[in-house]
């Protein structure tokens, strides 16, 4: 059999296209239980305060969503550690001294503490004093929490660095406190927490409104369809709010991020906000445009008359304007239809009310609305921007193991949406 | 005196994957022996691994992690050269990691599907986990008896996982199941002897390296205390498991203590075999670490954290001491 030898380009892309699905497979669930594991530890105090066996059931229900979504999390990532190596063996090169010691912080703070906490809080709860179970619920919050500082850390280091230095031809840290806080690292990490609290609310939401509609009325699916949809009315608007703050923090650092995300071809004044439009990267310019006028001007700088730079100012280096473009509408699109969810939400369950039918099928559909939004937002981030060549490895192997994982990927995806939905009718009491 | 810090990383990387072999062998092992067991058995299997198998896992990623971020050079090497054994290993750690979660919640031949993967999954992780140590230990060189060796150290490793998880079993469980896990843990011991008088006689034949530092009187005389220790070990999983079959009730634990022995001891053989290199024949630790201003800011975290670390994890151990019942969600 013949067969023609591999460009390089398209091992490249090979190898990029297997670590991109990784991470959005893997992300997804870190997403999830960062948020959740502190809805967890919500409901088990409650539980702890009242005694009501209710919130004990709703408590026992969620740890199971939790214990599935957080197995998910784990598997993939262990996939992650070993294919920075290699198929991003460029990256390591490149910044290994500063993204390895912040990846090994976070096995070793945050890592360990869940997942040995997690068994604890799982099978422990007739084995250790109350105190310690909630004590372990903690942990395991806190374990998620930690986690996604310190990739944060690192990922925002990576789109603003900061306290490098450069020794031998390597980039080493020189400063440690300022690599870990770099510029926009506060805004990112509260970005990514809320969005993680939002995703995890429309989950609890949703499913208990899949519940009620499948069993008509049930205490404990109406006491977490209140928690999840109060919980995201309250974090949708601060999440507009940090994203505004967010998005000036990188028209000060990244500014050409910025002229590719609202499609701003040419630097100007009083620049208008394009609404909708089909990017076109070869022609540089926007088709079918609704524009806003002066409105980025206003949005960006706070002032209608203000400058703003386009992608002309950034050439020859010039980011790809479409996928981004789209991405940021998806993101920001999902946020508005969640804002009014969550807050149409509350309206319609308020002094105990249970909500119409379609309403419900509403809160059902945005089950998984926030893993939708966070994954355009990773696409926006573009966390794909420094890929060298796969270093060692065919295009046939790449080839082989990407078809196992896209199998075993869908496998799981499929299982888990099927669980969770099962999990759910069944409800607390089953 | 300054610190040698690939060294200590390369101490800290041996640790790591010593404990990840150790401990996610023996919920790996009960994986694989899930098809000889009956289905309320299977259930008591599953709850002796369930609070402990994540945190089991972490160890992988922290020992990979370690290989990573302080032997960069070498991770790529490593990890490019055994891209395939790693994506199966993956896979079969995946699938057997949500099998797992999700059998518990499924019903009638739902189970059974899931079951079956958990076992399929177990199986794929060891034997690909035993195949990477294969080729690793040879130095990735191809040919066909270089893969034949790599795949005898696979099904080796099976054995060994076997008979970790049948001695957790006899640990953890009591009656008909204990029974049961005494005669698997009686196999697995002769399948692991088999694997590992293989191992350590093919060895020198395939490396010339590994050859020059174990065949150097007198240091040999010396070196001859791995085996002699590694046969005593194995001698006391026989004599131990013989006695608990005769209706001994005392010891429980000495099979379990006895194969982590002949684990540490094949594992200090290996780290012999291989030391200095990272990349046998081709890259010492020196040569692929990281900067040491890395390493050291990795170490302030080992040292602060490890003491936690292990604090923890003797504390969730010791919460589900005890022999272990079926019905893990109640």
């Amino acid at each position: 059999m013949i067969s023609a030898p591999m460009d390089t380009s398209d091992v490249l892309l090979l190898a990029r296209a297997q670590f991109g699905l990784n991470i959005a497979f893997h992300i997804l669930f870190p997403s999830l239980t960062i948020a959740l594991g502190w809805i967890l530890f919500y409901f088990r105090i409650r539980y702890a305060r009242s005694g009501d066996p209710a919130w004990l059931a709703t408590y026992k229900l969620w740890t199971k969503v939790f214990a599935l979504s957080f197995a998910m999390g784990v598997v993939s990532g262990i996939t992650m550690s070993f294919q920075f190596g290699t198929n991003w063996p460029g990256y390591m090169h490149k910044v290994g001294n500063i993204a390895g010691p912040l990846l090994a912080y976070e096995v070793l703070t945050a890592f360990f503490l869940e997942a040995t906490f997690l068994g604890v809080m799982l099978f422990g709860m007739n084995r250790v004093p109350g105190w310690v179970h909630i004590f372990a619920s903690a942990m395991v919050a806190i374990g998620t929490t930690v986690s996604a500082f310190w990739i944060l850390a690192l990922n925002s280091w990576m789109q603003t660095p900061a306290g490098h230095v450069m020794d031998g031809g390597q980039i080493i840290a020189g400063d440690w406190l300022q690599v870990i806080f770099n510029p926009s690292f506060p805004y990112r990490i509260i970005h990514m927490l809320l969005a993680s609290g939002l995703t995890a609310s429309f989950v609890v939401a949703g499913l208990s409104a899949w519940r009620l509609l499948r069993v008509g009325d049930d205490v404990s699916a109406r006491k977490t369809l209140r928690t999840g949809l109060v919980l995201a009315a309250v974090l949708a608007p601060l999440q507009v709010w940090v994203g505004d703050l967010h998005g000036l923090n990188t028209l000060e650092h990244q500014p050409a991020k910025i002229a590719a995300m609202e499609a701003i071809w040419k630097t100007g004044k009083g620049v208008p906000l394009v609404l909708f439009a089909i990017p076109d990267d070869e022609k540089r310019r926007n088709d079918f445009s609704i524009e806003i006028p002066k409105g980025a001007s206003w949005i960006l700088k706070h002032d209608g008359e203000a400058e703003l730079k386009g992608i002309d100012a950034f050439a020859p280096d010039v980011p790809p304007v479409a996928p981004v473009f789209f991405a940021f509408r998806v993101m920001v699109g999902m946020g508005v239809l969640m804002l009014l969810a969550a807050w149409g939400g509350v309206w319609a369950t308020r002094r105990g009310m249970l909500p119409q039918r379609w309403m419900l099928w509403t809160f059902s559909a945005f089950t998984f609305a926030g893993w939708i939004a966070t994954l355009a937002g990773w696409l926006v981030t573009g966390i794909l921007r420094t890929a060298d060549a796969a270093g060692g490895v065919s295009g046939a192997q790449l080839g082989a193991s990407l078809t196992g994982y896209i199998i075993t990927y869908t496998v799981m995806l499929l299982a888990y949406m099927v669980v969770l939905t099962h999990l759910a009718g069944k409800g607390a009491h089953a | 005196m300054s610190l040698d810090l690939p060294l200590v990383f390369a101490a800290l990387m041996g640790l790591a994957i010593l404990l990840y072999v150790v401990l996610d062998g023996y919920d790996l092992g009960v994986g694989m022996l899930m098809p000889a067991a009956d289905a309320r058995e299977q259930e008591t299997m599953v709850a002796s691994i369930g609070p402990f198998w994540d945190a089991n896992e972490t160890w992988l990623v922290l020992g990979v992690g370690i290989l990573l971020v302080a032997f960069p050079a070498a991770h790529g090497i490593v990890l490019g050269a055994l891209y395939l054994p790693v994506a199966a290993m993956l896979i079969g750690l995946m699938l057997r990691g949500v099998a797992f979660e999700f059998r518990v919640k499924a019903e009638g031949w739902h189970r059974e599907l899931w079951n079956w993967l958990f076992w399929f999954g177990s199986f794929l992780a060891s034997f690909a986990q035993g195949l990477m140590l294969g080729r690793y230990i040879t130095g990735f060189h191809s040919g066909f008896g270089y893969y034949l060796f790599a795949m005898l150290v696979g099904a080796s490793l099976c054995g060994g996982y076997v008979l970790l998880g049948a001695t957790w079993l006899i640990f953890k469980t009591e009656g008909a199941l204990q029974k049961k896990a005494l005669a698997w843990a009686r196999w697995g011991l002769i399948w692991v002897a088999l694997g590992v008088a293989l191992v350590s006689l093919a060895t020198p034949f395939v490396s010339t390296t590994v050859q020059a530092k174990w065949f150097d009187f007198p240091r040999t005389l010396a070196l001859m205390l791995l085996p002699a220790a590694t046969l005593a070990s194995g001698w006391l999983v026989w004599a131990t498991t013989g006695r608990l079959r005769r209706g001994e009730r005392e010891w429980d634990w000495m099979p379990l203590a006895a194969t982590v022995a002949i684990f540490a001891l094949a594992f200090a053989g290996l780290a012999y075999s291989l030391f200095p290199y990272v990349v046998m024949d081709r890259m010492t630790i020196w040569e692929a670490a990281s900067h040491p201003s890395a390493l050291k800011f990795m170490l302030v975290g080992v040292v602060i954290v490890l003491p936690f670390l292990i604090a923890y994890t003797a504390f969730a151990y010791r919460v589900f001491r005890g022999k272990a019942r079926a019905g893990l969600y109640e």
